[in-house]
């Protein structure tokens, strides 16, 4: 798609974006690579080798939680949940917001009246308290947890879309595509949606950290990601308890949360600042 | 002005109606009941239990019986917490909460909106760029992050500030919870009063004031800051979400007894009837909270509530 390539090569005049999206990539690279390539698993208990500290001689580059577990192999196992719940929130905000936005955009009239005033009642809801409550009355289900946290994300997106699309209607090819008899689905996928294509990949950027933070939060309080699994946020609960004497445990994944969290804040204002014209001038 | 206030007070009742109904079918919908044990109770105590606690009546009954005591204040029994009730539980812990959140958001408005005003006058500068990169950090740290580590550097190896709310006395206590809070806050504080003031700055209004010959202070003093300062009053709905939302974590690595940890509590011993009923005050507060920015903002620029 060309409205795609046109991004990349805009993207790439911002050193910012493309450091801290270099920077994201690696991270994400040896996420992947990294378990693949250690010795340890994220399973494996061994009790003469507990709270070790980091060091490369002993094949423990991060160290061993309180259960002798290899925290390299787990530390990596947290990052690739981030980015999991990065894609699956961005891909379902899309989803429902540009479907949303585009419709209520499109017909306009009273049908946006009632759509968009429904957006901002929801806006109004402590949505993560919902996502809580979700979790506490069904079980702890991580399909559900990444569905329900990409559904809090949508109504950014819709306002957005909603807000494009009604100066698009107006336009003259739209209108030619009204007049020769183009169904409205038709003309709402075919001339609209590819032409939001920019602003919702600026939006959508922008979204990501939002999803990030509300993952390892429910994983913090022991209500996301369950043992044995783990993530970013569950790393550092686990941290937070063994603080005193292994400082290495809450450290390192902490860090590495927030560098992740910083890059994607860096990447959604980068692009922002390149595409939307109203912020720019 | 009295046309806009009513008009927001009726905004705000469908949404804390839809968060009531939407919060209730949720409950629910549980799979199970709240009564259900090990060992199954006999038929007819399950009966009475049921009579007692009005389950036996049809959901559209059961909500409106509900409804009826949110209202009056009254969220019923807790299941975890067995001698109380809900309300008395959210009386309890909440007075706790309320003092940390505020400190931590009149600490996030103080210094955020300083450092925003010290960054627009020096825009492009080191001095702006270093007030930013700190801004961008502190929006990145988690709180649950940035807890922690405080209570690792004061706390465990500094031993400047106690690491838990029990145990301590006085003020000291609060420095860090409060901190903690408030850091992401004074981040995005300073990010906005920076763009408002900026953007503010460059209108004409400023440029004639400038002519005049006022100097830099007056001008930010006397005409610059009152309309700068709108975008970050709209802020303060949001700050307020998440101030409440961090609070959550921080008194549970805190130990600190309020609402936060009242609420985390409850929804790790499935006390469905406390985490509804903390999720109802929590959800009253903050379109409470939103309503007010709302009228402040109708309050201070005439052009909203004209619209």
């Amino acid at each position: 798609m060309s409205a795609v390539a046109r991004i990349w090569a805009r993207m790439r005049t911002s050193k910012t974006v493309v450091a801290s999206g270099g920077i994201l990539f690696a991270i994400a690279l040896v996420s992947i690579i990294g378990p693949w390539i250690s010795p340890n698993e994220y399973l494996t208990t061994n009790f003469d080798n507990i709270l070790r500290a980091p060091t490369a001689s002993a094949g423990h580059v991060f160290g061993t939680d309180d259960l002798g577990r290899d925290l390299f192999v787990r530390t990596m196992m947290g990052v690739q949940v981030t980015f999991v719940v990065a894609i699956v929130a961005s891909v379902v905000s899309l989803l429902i917001g540009v479907l949303y936005g585009a419709t209520a955009g499109f017909i306009g009239g009273r049908v946006d009246a009632v759509m968009m005033r429904l957006v901002d009642t929801l806006y109004a809801t402590p949505f993560i308290f919902f996502v809580i409550l979700l979790l506490v009355v069904f079980e702890r289900n991580l399909l559900l947890m990444f569905v329900a946290i990409g559904a809090i994300n949508w109504l950014d997106m819709a306002r957005i879309v909603r807000g494009q699309t009604l100066s698009l209607r107006e336009r003259e090819f739209v209108q030619a595509a009204q007049l020769i008899g183009v169904s409205t689905p038709r003309i709402i996928f075919r001339h609209i949606a590819p032409n939001l294509v920019g602003i919702v990949i600026v939006y959508v950027t922008l979204t990501i950290p939002q999803a990030i933070l509300i993952e390892s939060f429910l994983s913090f309080l022991g209500l996301g990601v369950q043992e044995p699994q783990t993530s970013l946020g569950k790393l550092v609960n686990d941290g937070t308890k063994q603080m005193e004497g292994a400082s290495w445990m809450l450290l390192i994944p902490g860090v590495l949360l927030a560098a992740i969290l910083l890059c994607f804040n860096f990447v959604g204002d980068g692009m922002r600042d390149l595409f939307d014209s109203r912020r720019s001038q | 002005m009295l046309r806009y206030t009513l008009r927001r007070l009726l905004g705000a009742i469908p949404t804390l109606l839809l968060v009531i109904v939407l919060a209730f079918l949720l409950v629910h919908a549980a799979p199970g009941g709240p009564f259900d044990d090990e060992r199954a109770l006999p038929a007819d105590i399950e009966a009475n239990i049921a009579a007692a606690y009005h389950l036996d009546e049809p959901l559209p009954m059961q909500f409106l019986r509900y409804l009826g005591g949110v209202l009056r204040g009254d969220f019923g029994p807790s299941y975890s917490y067995r001698d109380y009730t809900v309300s008395e539980l959210i009386g309890r812990s909440f007075p706790v909460s309320v003092q940390l959140g505020m400190l931590a958001m009149l600490l996030a408005t103080v210094v955020g909106v300083s450092l925003g005003i010290v960054a627009a006058l020096n825009k492009n500068s080191a001095l702006d760029k270093v007030v930013m990169g700190f801004a961008m950090t502190g929006i990145s740290i988690p709180v649950f992050v940035i807890a922690p580590v405080l209570v690792l550097f004061f706390a465990v190896k500094l031993h400047w500030l106690p690491a838990s709310w029990t145990g301590s006395e006085g003020g000291s206590r609060f420095l860090l919870p409060v901190l903690s809070l408030a850091l992401p806050q004074i981040a995005y504080v300073a990010r906005l009063t920076r763009a408002s003031l900026i953007d503010v700055l460059s209108s004409d209004f400023i440029r004639t004031a400038r002519a005049q010959g006022l100097g830099t202070a007056a001008i930010v003093r006397y005409h610059a800051l009152k309309p700068a300062m709108l975008p970050v009053l709209s802020y303060m709905g949001p700050a307020v979400a998440a101030v409440l939302t961090g609070s959550v974590v921080v008194e549970e690595i805190f130990g600190i007894p309020g609402l936060g940890q009242l609420f985390v509590r409850a929804s790790l011993n499935r006390d469905y009837t406390l985490v509804l009923g903390v999720v109802i005050f929590y959800a009253a507060l903050i379109v409470l909270l939103n309503l007010i920015v709302d009228l402040l903002y109708g309050a201070i620029d005439p052009r909203i509530r004209r619209q």
